[in-house]
């Protein structure tokens, strides 16, 4: 029980520094441990089907497509010129009630059953594997269209046009 | 890994909602707190990543395997909408020489 208050505790900590971190580098290098501890996360909820697959597509592809265009964006030079305060304090406090409101709305639900497990299989690949392909086919099809369509979208925006420079 | 998920059993359904709606809100304050385009990327992955930890927990609540399901489907989404957001970026730097977003007004008025 204490575990998961402490992966709690440590995911709430690296997502502050990962908004706060002046450096986009490190930014970067904080919201892996972010996603790390989304992937501890899983595996204690036994949904061992997703802790692998967010540690292999958010800490492994995505992170690099971070990276590697933080490399192709040469930020060196003194990166970004900080906000005015107003707005900083505008931010926190909009993020904040946004916090307040969610909040509030739990105290109204009152009850909460702790977690159970009742089908130990649930987050195997066995039984997602079933389900993905008999309900989700038709989703399942959509989004690999989904997927093309975004690669084709990436590699033309991504290329530069030979009419204009 | 099963005496794992023994040691987790006890945490309130509360407290996953609560956690899940913290990293939210910080994902919501990076979006309005920064310039840069590239972090407020990253704080849009923060939000889903929260949704999809939230999902899962009720899924688990519920013992009903679609929740987890979405998240597959939610983590395919979220690849493919950095693929085509990193590419705007690229493009826009080139055009721009900086990834500030106060630089692109133009759609502003």
């Amino acid at each position: 029980m204490s575990i998961f208050y402490f992966i709690a505790f440590l995911s709430i900590l690296f997502a502050v520094l990962v908004i706060s971190a002046k450096n986009p580098v490190h930014s970067i290098l904080y919201l892996v441990l972010t996603f790390f501890t989304f992937t501890i996360q899983y595996i204690l909820l036994n949904a061992q089907f997703l802790a692998i697959v967010n540690f292999i597509v958010y800490m492994g592809a995505i992170l690099v497509l971070f990276l590697y265009t933080l490399m192709l964006i040469n930020l060196n030079k003194d990166s970004e010129p900080v906000k005015s305060n107003i707005i900083k304090i505008a931010a926190v406090l909009g993020g904040g009630s946004l916090l307040v409101v969610i909040v509030a709305c739990l105290k109204q639900v009152g009850i909460s059953q702790p977690v159970l497990l009742k089908d130990p299989g649930l987050g195997l690949v066995k039984n997602l594997g079933k389900v993905l392909f008999n309900e989700f086919l038709l989703p399942f099809e959509v989004s690999s269209l989904l997927l093309l369509s975004a690669m084709v979208g990436a590699v033309l925006l991504a290329t530069k046009d030979p009419k204009t420079t | 890994m099963e005496s794992l998920f023994k040691t987790v059993q006890s945490v309130p359904l509360n407290h996953y909602i609560l956690l899940s709606a913290i990293i939210f809100s910080i994902g919501v304050m990076g979006v309005l707190l920064r310039r840069n385009a590239i972090i407020i990327f990253m704080s849009i992955e923060l939000m889903l990543n929260s949704v999809n930890l939230l999902l899962t927990a009720f899924s688990v609540y519920r013992g009903d395997a679609a929740g987890q399901v979405f998240v597959f489907f939610i983590i395919a989404l979220a690849a493919a909408e950095v693929a085509v957001g990193l590419a705007i970026i690229v493009m826009v730097y080139r055009n721009t020489n900086s990834v500030d977003i106060n630089v692109l007004n133009r759609l502003k008025w």
